[in-house]
């Protein structure tokens, strides 16, 4: 049985389509990420299978129960970090969790020991009793995250979940959501942060103008534009990028104190790299060639600006 | 569908609310200090009879402070980014109208027992029915509850706009629904108008349970407070599915 399953999702916003068509299957206990420029589509898809907007036409099912036929049911088997999703600040962290609990129909010892134990592991159970609106975004969304995993779902979907947070709690959230795949629960996350997706994420699903452009594993994606390859570099001292560019060298980029250098012959490439590197009397610092990673692979498929 | 998930919903999105909004200074404003000040401004200092007018005193407490409830949360929840998020438990829209109506009903109740048993206690007023006071009471405040989420319903994210509305739509309520002159002493065709307004039912209710004159037959009164509560409530559900349909 497939834990999610979204088939032919259309939603048109008067005149704006949104969604035209998309579909798609997360296994059970994947990591699934969902991927896409600004405006493709991945809120509106991750809304509809959360039950929060109804798609024009096309079906969702969660662990096999229809989400148009018992919405309620089909959100038990879910736990949710929507990209507008706030948690209730006029309540503490324990009591937001313990409100989670309820709706989800657990008894209270289990609200108890649950919402416990998360506390301590996102690292907030001394700040427990503390208001929500004294939170910081980060410790909020750390009790967000809490709620989504406090009824144990079978299903996690997450939009965006570590958007503009500090490092401290992207890490604490990543682990959490990471150990919870590990113990067999199936995750579908969005997320803006390409490197995250690769790292995280056994399948990806990038959608673009409301329609699924590429669906397959980050490694097999990358070898659909395996043609593109680069040459990161880092030399003693600041160049002109313009010294680097020849007929061997599509393209010349700053990527922080490296030069990322993309081509189609990394060989021939390298030899007017040498060739500069000779002539200008520069050090090579450091230097590593790269296979197409999953953003050139985004940014080839969803015609993005790099 | 499953009635206990769907029970439950409903439950704890009420207890949810009272947790949460009964704090709120708008509930305390609209729902407690207002209909005070309009009993002070309209009763105290005057040579009225308050076995005739406190009947009609008690339904304008309950009617406030019922309604006051709901025109708050969905534009607070909505605001607070809070509304997305209890849709992605197993919650529905119309579990959530119902957790809401509860919420409102709950708070008038409590209130509104509180000012019927001053009334009886310290100006010794007599009760001729308990059973229609009470079911008066209950059908009452949810019927009214119920006009304050459905007010809420087409509302936007600033509270504040909605809570003006509400006080837009309720004050006239006051005037036309026999508090200020007893039906009974209305002539046409200006009683007609009183017809349309809820709040004359539970009026005209409470002065039967208190002995005073009335109009219609109790379980008239009960009817059209149940007809007009339902009519509340499938309008809220039905305008906030709507909303739900174009992304909220």
């Amino acid at each position: 049985m497939h834990a999610i399953v979204v088939k032919d999702l259309h939603k048109k916003f008067g005149d704006q389509v949104a969604l035209d068509g998309v579909g798609f299957e997360v296994e059970e206990g994947e990591f699934f990420g969902l991927l896409g420029p600004n405006g493709a589509g991945k809120t509106t898809t991750i809304r509809m299978i959360t039950g929060v907007l109804k798609p024009d036409r096309g079906s969702v099912t969660v662990q096999g129960i229809d989400l148009r036929k018992a919405p309620l049911q089909a959100k038990q088997n879910m736990g949710v970090i929507p990209e507008v999703g706030n948690v209730y600040p006029d309540l503490s962290a324990i009591e937001n969790l313990d409100l989670v609990g309820r709706f989800y129909g657990l008894d209270k010892t289990t609200r108890r020991s649950r919402a416990e134990r998360l506390l301590v592991d996102l690292g907030l159970s001394e700040r427990k009793d503390d208001l929500l609106r004294k939170f910081s975004k980060g410790m909020r969304q750390r009790v967000s995250i809490a709620c989504a995993m406090v009824n144990e779902p079978p299903v996690l979907l997450l939009d965006e979940p570590t958007e503009g947070l500090d490092v401290m709690s992207r890490r604490l959230i990543v682990e959490k959501v990471r150990e919870l795949n590990k113990k067999g629960t199936s995750v579908l996350m969005t997320t803006h942060n390409i490197e995250e997706a690769n790292r995280l994420c056994q399948r990806v699903c990038i959608i673009n103008k409301g329609k699924v452009v590429a669906f397959d594993t980050p490694e097999r994606l990358r070898k659909t534009v395996e043609k593109i390859q680069t040459i990161e570099v880092a030399f003693d001292r600041r160049i002109d990028p313009g010294i680097l560019e020849g007929s061997n060298i599509s393209k010349v980029e700053a990527c922080g104190d490296k030069w990322r250098i993309y081509t189609e012959d990394p060989d021939k490439a390298l030899e007017t790299i040498l060739a500069v590197k000779e002539r200008e009397g520069l050090r090579v610092l450091s230097i590593a060639t790269c296979g197409p990673s999953l953003e050139d692979v985004f940014v080839k498929i969803c015609e993005v600006p790099r | 569908m499953s009635y206990d998930i769907f029970a439950r919903a409903v439950w704890v999105t009420a207890q949810k609310d009272m947790r949460i909004y009964y704090r709120k200074a708008p509930v305390f404003i609209f729902g407690l200090i207002l209909p005070t000040f309009l009993f002070l401004a309209f009763f105290v200092g005057r040579e009225l009879d308050v076995e005739l007018y406190f009947p009609g005193f008690l339904a304008m407490s309950l009617f406030f402070t019922s309604s006051s409830v709901g025109p708050l949360i969905v534009p607070w929840e909505k605001q607070a980014g809070t509304f997305e998020r209890l849709l992605t438990y197993p919650v529905s829209i119309a579990t959530i109208v119902l957790g809401d109506v509860i919420a409102g009903a709950i708070f008038g109740i409590i209130i509104s027992s509180i000012v019927g048993t001053v009334g009886v206690l310290l100006l010794g007023l007599s009760v001729e029915s308990m059973a229609i006071l009470i079911l008066a009471f209950v059908l009452g405040n949810i019927c009214f509850a119920a006009l304050g989420v459905a007010l809420s319903a087409p509302a936007g994210r600033v509270p504040a706009n909605i809570m003006m509305l509400a006080a837009l739509v309720r004050f006239p309520l006051i005037f036309i629904s026999g508090i200020f002159v007893p039906i009974s002493e209305m002539t046409s065709p200006g009683v007609y108008i009183t017809y349309v307004s809820p709040l004359t039912y539970l009026v005209d209710a409470l002065n039967q349970a208190m002995g005073q004159a009335y109009v219609f037959a109790w379980y008239v009164d009960m009817l059209v407070l149940g007809g007009f509560a339902l009519a509340f409530i499938i309008s809220a559900r039905y305008v906030l599915t709507r909303k739900s349909l174009k992304g909220l």
